[in-house]
This record gives C-alpha cells, sequence and structure tokens, in this order.
C-alpha cells in the first residue's frame, strides 16, 4: 500500500513536472569539420569534444535546454560538406552547425544555413568572404579571418623592415584570400610584392616554389596556405638554407599543433598571429589541461573558438526561448555583451563578424621552450579593430 | 645569357636538380610497384601506406630506442618488408588465382587500415625528424643552393635503383624469379622453392618502399597521409614506363620528376595534373607505355 502511495507520489511529481519539461528547449548541434584529413587535428574530435564542453560549463541542462551534439566528417569537400548540411537541417532537426574548417566548404555550408534559418557558428574557416561578399544575416564568424590574419603577421613583419615580399599560395578560395589580403596590408605599410605562385593543394614537395621564391629578391616569403602545406614548406626552406641566406619567412596561417609538428629546431624565430595560446593566463592553462585531458594535445584556437561561440550560442537560445529562428538567436547575439574568459570582450557586428583581440606570437628557441608544447612567446596584442576589416554597409544586418 | 620563356638558365638548372630529386622518389617506389606486379602480378595499392610506415618506423626507432637515421635506412625497410611477407603469407597469397582486380582491392583496403591506424595513435599534423647531422648543410653550385641531404638522396636512390635492376635482370637469382613467376610449376620442378621466392620478392618490393619512406622523412613531414598523396602519382608512372617494367619504371621515375619540375616553374597550378595528362597521352599512342613489351 505504502509502496503503491509511493509509486502515485513519484507519478504524481513527474506530472507536475511535465511543464518544466515543456519549458525545455531543444537544441541540436552538429559539429562539422575534417575528421581525418589534413586538418584534422587542428579541428576533428578536438572540436566535438570543445562543443561538449561548452555545453557543460554552459549548465545546459539545468537551465532547462536539452543539448544533443552530432558530427561529421565533409572531408575538406564542397559537396560532401553540403551534403551533409542540407541532411541535417531538412531531416535531423539540427539548429547549429559549429566550427567547418576549409573556407571553400564553410562558403556552401553558409549559404545553406540561411536557406533553412540555422545558425553558423564558424570557428575554423578563415576566408573574409563568409562576413562580406556572401555575408548571411545567419552567419557568425568566431575565431579568425585571413585579413586578421595579414594585419596581424603581414603588418608586423613589413614594419619590422621585410619590405619586399614574394608569395607561395594554396591554390583554393583561403589561400587567394590569404594572399589578398596580406598584398593589400604589406603595401599599405609601404612594402612591396615581387611576385607569387600557386602551388596545388595539398603538396608535397615545395623545394621549386622555394627556388623562385630565392631567385625573386624578397625579403620576405610569405607562406599563404595552411595544415601540412606549410609544415612541409617550411621544413624545406631550412633545408635549402633560404633562412640563413638572410631571407625571412611569414607563416599566415599556423596552428599551435603544425609548430609542435615542426619542433622549435625548425620553427624558431617565426612570426604568427592566433586568437588563442593555452599558455597565456591560469584560465586557458585549466581548460587546456582538461582539453588535454581528453584529447591527448593542446588545444588550438579553432578549438576553444568552437567552444566560446558555443557558449554565445545557448546563452542566446536561453533568452529568445527557442532555438527554432536561426536569425533570431544570431540577432540576440548581437545584442549581447560578451566578455568571454578566452577571447575576452567580443563583439558580434552586424556582418556576423565576432571582433577581439588577436595576438602576435614568436616560436621560442629550443633553448627557451621549457617542454614538447612550450613553444610561443607574445609579442604584441592587436585591437580587434586593427586585426578585422571594417564591415561592409550592406552587409550589416543588425539594421535590416 | 639566353633565357628560356623568360627563365634564366641558372634557374632552369636548378629546377632541372630538382626534379632529378623528386625523381629519385617516383623511381625507387615505382620499382618497388613494378618488381612486385612484374613478378606477382600484384597492383600493390598498399604502397604508398608502407612508405608512409617506414617513415613512422624510422620516428618511432629515433624517439622510442634512440636508433638514428642511419641504421634506420637499413632497419626500417627490413621490418616494414618483414611485415608485407606476413601480409602476402596470410593474405594475398589466396588471391593469385584470381583476377588483379581482387588483389587491387585487398591492398586498397589494407591501405586505409594502416593509414587509419597511424592516424589514430599520431593524428594528421605531423612528427618531427631532423636531417642527419653528416648531411646537414649544402653546397653552392653556382646556380643554386644543393642541400647535401638531396644530393644523398639523389646518389642513393641510383645505387638502389641500378643494384635491384642488376638483381633482376643479370643474376642467376633474379633468373629464378623470372623463370619462377612465367612458370612456376616447372621451376618448382627443379627443386626451387617458388611460394618462399615470391614471399621474399613482395618483402623486396616494399622494403623498397620503406627505402624511399626511410629517405623521404627528414625532408617531408612525416604523417599518415603522405603516401596517400604520392602513390596515385607513382602509379601513373608505373602505367606510363610500362607495367611490370624494371627499367621503364626507373627511367620514366626520374623523367617525369623532372618534367613535373618544369611544370612547377611555367604552370605551377598544372603541376598536380602534368603526370596524369602525360599517362592519358601515353596510354592512347602506346598502351603498353613507353618500356613495355606490347602483348
Amino acid at each position: 500500500m505504502i509502496r503503491k502511495l509511493a509509486i502515485s507520489v513519484s507519478a504524481l511529481a513527474a506530472m507536475t513536472a511535465v511543464p518544466a519539461v515543456a519549458q525545455g528547449i531543444d537544441v541540436k548541434l552538429g559539429v562539422l569539420n575534417d575528421r581525418s584529413g589534413t586538418y584534422a587535428d587542428l579541428s576533428g574530435e578536438g572540436s566535438v569534444v570543445a562543443t561538449r564542453m561548452a555545453v557543460e560549463d554552459f549548465g545546459a541542462a539545468d537551465k532547462g535546454l536539452n543539448v544533443e551534439i552530432v558530427s561529421a566528417d565533409h572531408q575538406n569537400k564542397p559537396d560532401v560538406g553540403s551534403n551533409v548540411a542540407r541532411e541535417w537541417y531538412e531531416a535531423d532537426g539540427v539548429d547549429a552547425i559549429v566550427d567547418v574548417p576549409t573556407s571553400s566548404v564553410a562558403l556552401a555550408v553558409a549559404d545553406i544555413t540561411a536557406e533553412n534559418n540555422g545558425v553558423f557558428l564558424i570557428s575554423g574557416a578563415g576566408s573574409t568572404n563568409l562576413t562580406r561578399e556572401q555575408c548571411q544575416p545567419t552567419t557568425v564568424h568566431w575565431t579568425y579571418d585571413t585579413a586578421a590574419l595579414a594585419n596581424g603577421t603581414g603588418g608586423a613583419v613589413t614594419r619590422a623592415g621585410g619590405e619586399k615580399w614574394f608569395f607561395l599560395t594554396a591554390d583554393y578560395a583561403f589561400g587567394h584570400s590569404l594572399e589578398e589580403n596580406t598584398m593589400e596590408v604589406v603595401r599599405e605599410n609601404g612594402g612591396e610584392v615581387v611576385g607569387s605562385v600557386r602551388h596545388p593543394f595539398p603538396s608535397q614537395d615545395f623545394s621549386s616554389y622555394l627556388l623562385q621564391a630565392q631567385g625573386s629578391g624578397a625579403d620576405v616569403i610569405g607562406l599563404a596556405n595552411a595544415g601540412s602545406d606549410t609544415v612541409n614548406a617550411i621544413k624545406q626552406a631550412s633545408e635549402f638554407g633560404i633562412t640563413q641566406a638572410g631571407q625571412s619567412l611569414a607563416a599566415l596561417l599556423m596552428f599551435v599543433t603544425d609548430v609542435h609538428s615542426l619542433s622549435p629546431e625548425t620553427a624558431q624565430g617565426l612570426q604568427l598571429t592566433e586568437a588563442f595560446y593555452w599558455d597565456q593566463n591560469d584560465a586557458t592553462r585549466e581548460w587546456s589541461a582538461r582539453f588535454e585531458a581528453e584529447m591527448g594535445s593542446k588545444p588550438t584556437m579553432v578549438h576553444v573558438g568552437a567552444y566560446s561561440a558555443t557558449m554565445a550560442y545557448l546563452a542566446a537560445v536561453e533568452t529568445v526561448g527557442s532555438a527554432d529562428d536561426g536569425a533570431a538567436v544570431v540577432a540576440q547575439m548581437r545584442e549581447m555583451e560578451i566578455d568571454d574568459p578566452f577571447f575576452g570582450k567580443v563583439e558580434i557586428r552586424g556582418d556576423g563578424r565576432a571582433v577581439h583581440d588577436m595576438y602576435l606570437f614568436e616560436v621560442k628557441t629550443p633553448a627557451e621552450s621549457e617542454g614538447e608544447w612550450d613553444l610561443y612567446k607574445q609579442v604584441a596584442t592587436i585591437s580587434g579593430e586593427d586585426a578585422f576589416l571594417p564591415m561592409l554597409e550592406e552587409c550589416d544586418f543588425s539594421k535590416q | 645569357m639566353f633565357e628560356l620563356l623568360g627563365i634564366p638558365p641558372q634557374v632552369l638548372l636548378g629546377q632541372l636538380l630538382l626534379g632529378l630529386i623528386n625523381g629519385s622518389f617516383y623511381a625507387v617506389l615505382s620499382l618497388g610497384l613494378a618488381v612486385i606486379f612484374g613478378l606477382l602480378n600484384i597492383i600493390n595499392f598498399a604502397h604508398g601506406a608502407l612508405y608512409m610506415a617506414a617513415a613512422f618506423v624510422a620516428w618511432m626507432l629515433l624517439n622510442y630506442l634512440g636508433i638514428g637515421y642511419w641504421p634506420a635506412l637499413i632497419l626500417a625497410p627490413l621490418i616494414v618488408g618483414a611485415f608485407g611477407m606476413v601480409l602476402e603469407h596470410t593474405m594475398l597469397q589466396r588471391l593469385y588465382h584470381l583476377d588483379h582486380l581482387y588483389g587491387l582491392l585487398l591492398t586498397f583496403g589494407l591501405a586505409l587500415i594502416i593509414q587509419g591506424l597511424f592516424r589514430n595513435y599520431y593524428g594528421v599534423s605531423g612528427l618531427p625528424y631532423q636531417i642527419p647531422e653528416a648531411l646537414e648543410g649544402g653546397q653552392n653550385l653556382g646556380f643554386m643552393f644543393l642541400p647535401n641531404y638531396r644530393g644523398w638522396v639523389v646518389v642513393a636512390s641510383v645505387l638502389v635503383c641500378f643494384g635491384t635492376w642488376f638483381m633482376i635482370e643479370k643474376t642467376r637469382l633474379g633468373a629464378y624469379l623470372r623463370a619462377g613467376t612465367e612458370n612456376p610449376v616447372l621451376v618448382g620442378a627443379f627443386g626451387v622453392n617458388v611460394p618462399l621466392m615470391i614471399t621474399l620478392t613482395y618483402g623486396f618490393g616494399v622494403a623498397l618502399a620503406g627505402f624511399a619512406g626511410v629517405l623521404a622523412a627528414p625532408i617531408y613531414s612525416v604523417n599518415p597521409t603522405m603516401g596517400e598523396q604520392l602513390i596515385i602519382v607513382v602509379f601513373a608512372v608505373v602505367v606510363i614506363g610500362g607495367m611490370g617494367s624494371i627499367m621503364g619504371a626507373i627511367l620514366t621515375g626520374y623523367m617525369l620528376g623532372i618534367v613535373e619540375g618544369l611544370t612547377r616553374v611555367f604552370y605551377p597550378e598544372g603541376s598536380a595534373v602534368v603526370i596524369f595528362v602525360i599517362m592519358a597521352i601515353v596510354l592512347m599512342i602506346k598502351p603498353e607505355g613507353l618500356f613495355g613489351r606490347p602483348t
């Protein structure tokens, strides 16, 4: 009898709890990135882990958000990425897509997201076109873009006396965008572009291009590529005595995982721009240790960007009260004052560009490096306004 | 004084030399494929994965056991070759009586598995492997700076290629091998252990890939995809040279390295496809390949 009563009481409790569950907001996040190719270490499973950490740290369950995370491999192919994105939005009820490195894929996903009124939280992709020529009201471009890299590394190197530039450029959307942005910055700072060569993506042997760069009389060889292409180019530049002969290298996009793979012996002295380094302060160290415990490596800025963007997104969903209207959630994100533990004050502009500080780092020498991941020293902080391009009038969705 | 299409001669000379260096990798790899195909009739798609595995083995020898580059240059190919023999003995051997396609599918699957395993344990960013001290630095040739290590790559590959060709075409052992694949029953009747010989041949072909892998480790990023990027090109080299032709594979390897190098100067965007364009043309004009015998 007592037992029966207990059951009916708990049933009653469950029934009274029903309104609370009904208030619960269902959110489905899809992490779409390269899980097996050249960008798998800098995004890949790490971005899934970071997104999950965000859901936990946000306390989604306590706040009545039922968050589910799915993930897929786009293999750096726009057609594969588009298919997954479409299926997620149209059949699987995904509300937001996170990460998406490889700009050509991201540009495709941005359009599909807008068509389906989802939300696109970009961390891995770099093309400025995502918030310019192909801007969308449902896009938030969180971590970095090619203009910020160009302004950071390109500006610093040119001002330090590297006036004549030769570019080694990966022959696809991202490489072109990075090359173009950097050329502008070089010229603005009184530098000169003496030549460029576009190499197939991905390439293994760069000796031929490096020899062309050497013959060009440039002070600086700008590497407008990423991942294993950059690693190979730097490894071979050191082998061919390019740096010893007085030309310097500017790796325009390099992640901490790339530097780790090169080791300070080969990468020492390189300057590079990132939005995050694990060893900046207590908060970054603590979070990175948690991440490392699960992934076995330190996080890149792409991972931490996926984390922070998801945090901001969930906060906006909570305020709006639903994840169904993507444009409304992004509009809310633009309204919010975001003070992120890793990116500091973040302003999401009308075009979806998240504006925050960027940092210029220099790779430590083997003597300075005290551990496997002790790789950078900070050279300068670049304020958000200096780092990112100004907003285009027609992309200001806050006024529309 | 003269310029060819706006390219000064010293630049051209430099690019020719670089092409030759890249050709060295193509030559050693396509030689291994040609040996395996010519003598075993197996289209070994796992070749790139085994090349990659050897580079990783060299890294492991250094980082786990403190064994440097020079011993690794011998040990890594032996280890990978032995692994190849296990594969041949346990799996490939069962497919000899079937169509080529089955061997191709099996080795392709093996390649994906090997690559996946390395990716799982070591990630895709790659691992550092330094040039051995004795070969650091380089020579100024006047028209270009030649790193000592690249010079060594050319010398080593020419020696290995010539040695292999000599062994197969000019020695008694090579004669047994060729006879054994032509008519295994007859050669077996002379008291030669044909299955063992075939296993050893596969191991040798794989060891050649391993040798190229160790050669590549100090100059290319040591990562799980390094073989995948190369293998398709190397297959094209073998097809252009003529499937199974030992000398054809070697010469075509060097030649196409040079052609690709020159493309990088005149039209860099096309350097990824030039070899395939040549392959298509060769297949149209001389389907048996440049050095192949018409069948």
